[in-house]
């Protein structure tokens, strides 16, 4: 397990159960009691740690490695999966996961970020940041699924669009423009989950749902904390500054308006129980699927354009 | 009338008080370091007479050299929610609102307008890059849809001319909903097959190219501007590698097939006139001057714009770029409506 910065108190009683169950192999000494008391001063521990994490902890959380990414929901989630490749253009972009597959039973497109678990994969998927490809692959997907009336499931998870001088070369500004824009014109439902990090135009691109939801610790903003501070404060140092002031949490999210729901994470995030996560996002998805098969296609796009035609006008807020 | 005081009074009057002399009457070009005189820059719509770098021009100043004969009406924008996220960094955010609106006159980061142009009814919205970086918060999401709305109302083509570093940090997620909401937008005066044409300004990066300003059915680029989604120094610190020349301007862009036209600013009006001309099968634009004569079919004058309408203060030589327009001079033409 990868421990963050701020759960070194949960580490090092972890650390201690693990030391005991060591010697009680050894040994054969009865330690379950003493394990057991451990075991639960960390519960209690995550439980309260996880309940004030703050903005930029939740960041971390958002980030942290071991964190279901988007391959992960595919295979828990969707069956029959056939992933699809290529932009018809230039190349496919792997930090791109796109293909058909079935959920609970009906056919379903199924677009998102990979950021990958190892450092051979976060190559492969280079880290999750998309290039022009990527995007205009997504889009194609996206038509795809429009002409065969096929319900998007898009997972976001990406720290941005990758900047390279490649990207820009091929347009990484146009590509994301056209996949907002298809996006908002598809006939079918689209439900939108940010299941880490939702990092500004590169993760908009494949988030304009008509259902959006965040996971609990999951963070959605238009810059970086990062690079917030490095532009605003002149000091990267103040990262944790600027994710207060950013209001990048699914929690502020909800309170704008911007986000239709919040997924729970099981005590001490998503990463310590993938299994609960997934179980929760499929109830949750379901729900949501079920209401929008229910509404016409061309409702469906009028109502998801006038959603975000609203956002910051005054009457709304 | 004698000599003692027609010469001698004025000469003493010198002496005593000095007279003012403004100073920054010339100005630096940022790209050649010649100097260049205030006046003549403007007569040259601020392109610089020596290397032909396209110096950055205020909201109101492009729609000048846009609008027929200088003269726009310029639209009430809809108030939107001040600092929805109560934000601060080293300053308060709505202290830096009011300093960017101290210091251009102006609401907020877009002007909307209508006009003619070459006697076609046109709708812009101008970006203003002097307030905050021309940044997308809420309300110049408000300005490109209230400018798409107009569009749609009046049956009039939509040219919008970002200048902008890209969405407001300041407002957080809800600029970056703007992306999507200018999206929305734009693509509503398409579906109308009106005409929207992008004329990328130095610079525009970030959130607006990502959005609106690369939807445009034809997209025009001054000579020399900055375009691209990251900013360089992001790209540079991300490969680690010097950037290649031209990087990111308008003709780099031009050569990957990003732009339609990069356009001379003398040629800039002409060139779009001709270009809604043909989209809307319209005849060649016919002089301004004649356009109630019904008979026009006369080749048409190359424009000239009259310098005084530009005129303004001298500009401050520590800000290369500053905007030279005066908010006060009102020598503009519009009139709010």
């Amino acid at each position: 397990m990868h421990f963050l910065e701020f759960e070194k108190p949960i580490a090092e009683i972890e650390g201690k159960i693990a030391e005991l169950r060591h010697m009680s192999d050894g040994d054969g000494i009865n330690i379950a009691e003493e394990v057991s008391r451990l075991q639960g001063k960390v519960n209690k521990d995550l439980r309260s740690t996880y309940a004030k994490l703050t903005p930029w902890q939740k960041t971390q959380v958002a980030r942290h490695p071991e964190r279901p990414h988007c391959l992960d929901y595919i295979s828990a989630l969707i069956t029959d999966f056939l992933p699809l490749a290529g932009d018809r253009n230039y190349s496919e972009d792997a930090a791109v996961i796109g293909g058909l597959g079935r959920f609970q039973g009906r056919s379903v497109m199924v677009i998102g970020q990979e950021k990958g678990h190892n450092t051979e994969s976060r190559l492969k998927h280079n880290f999750g940041m998309a290039r022009p490809e990527g995007y205009r692959k997504a889009r194609r997907l996206m038509e795809l699924a429009d002409r065969f009336s096929l319900p998007v499931l898009t997972l976001v998870d990406t720290a941005g669009a990758y900047p390279g001088v490649g990207a820009e070369e091929r347009g990484q500004a146009e590509a994301i423009a056209r996949c907002i824009e298809t996006c908002l014109n598809l006939r079918v439902p689209i439900i939108s989950m940010i299941i880490g990090e939702g990092g500004s135009g590169g993760a908009i691109a494949l988030a304009t749902g008509n259902v959006v939801l965040m996971l609990e610790h999951s963070i959605y903003s238009v810059i970086s904390p990062e690079g917030c501070a490095s532009i605003l404060w002149r000091d990267g140092d103040q990262a944790k500054t600027a994710a207060e002031a950013l209001k990048l949490t699914a929690q502020d999210l909800d309170r704008l308006g911007i986000i239709d729901g919040i997924i729970t994470e099981p005590v001490g995030g998503a990463h310590r129980n993938h299994q609960e996560v997934f179980s929760k996002v499929r109830d949750i998805i379901a729900n949501h699927l079920q209401d929008l098969l229910s509404v016409e296609g061309g409702q469906l796009r009028a109502r998801r354009r006038e959603k975000y035609l609203a956002i910051g006008r005054l009457s709304e807020t | 009338m004698n000599w003692l005081t027609n010469f001698v009074r004025p000469k003493i009057k010198r002496l005593v008080q000095p007279r003012e002399v403004p100073d920054n009457l010339w100005l630096q070009c940022p790209a050649c370091s010649e100097m260049v005189f205030h006046r003549e820059l403007q007569k040259n719509l601020k392109v610089c007479p020596h290397c032909d770098h396209h110096l950055r021009v205020s909201a109101k100043e492009r729609l000048a050299i846009l609008f027929d004969n200088q003269k726009w009406t310029e639209i009430e924008l809809p108030s939107v929610q001040v600092d929805p996220l109560k934000f601060r960094d080293r300053k308060k955010y709505t202290d830096r609102l009011k300093e960017s609106q101290a210091k251009t006159g102006l609401k907020d980061a877009a002007v909307v307008a209508h006009g003619t142009m070459g006697g076609l009814n046109v709708v812009v919205a101008a970006f203003e890059f002097s307030f905050l970086g021309g940044s997308m918060g809420a309300a110049v999401g408000e300005a490109i849809v209230a400018a798409a709305e107009l569009a749609v109302l009046q049956e009039a083509p939509l040219i919008v001319v970002p200048s902008s570093g890209g969405a407001r940090m300041q407002e957080g997620i809800l600029s970056l909903m703007q992306m999507a909401r200018t999206t929305v937008a734009v693509d509503r005066v398409r579906e109308k097959n009106l005409p929207y044409v992008v004329l990328l300004t130095d610079p525009t990066t970030g959130g607006v190219t990502a959005s609106f300003a690369m939807l445009g059915d034809v997209q025009v680029a001054e000579p020399g501007a900055i375009i691209g989604f990251a900013g360089a120094r992001v790209i540079e610190q991300t490969i680690r590698e010097t950037l290649p020349e031209g990087f990111q301007r308008a003709e780099y862009l031009k050569e990957h097939g990003m732009v339609d036209m990069v356009v001379h600013r003398q040629d800039l009006r002409d060139t779009l006139v001709q270009l809604l001309s043909l989209l809307l099968h319209r005849d060649p634009a016919a002089p301004v001057v004649a356009l109630d004569d019904p008979s026009r079919k006369q080749k048409r004058p190359r424009r000239r714009i009259d310098a005084k309408q530009l005129t303004s203060p001298p500009p401050d030589p520590s800000v290369p770029d500053a905007g030279l327009f005066d908010p006060d001079s009102n020598g503009d033409g519009s009139d709010k409506a």
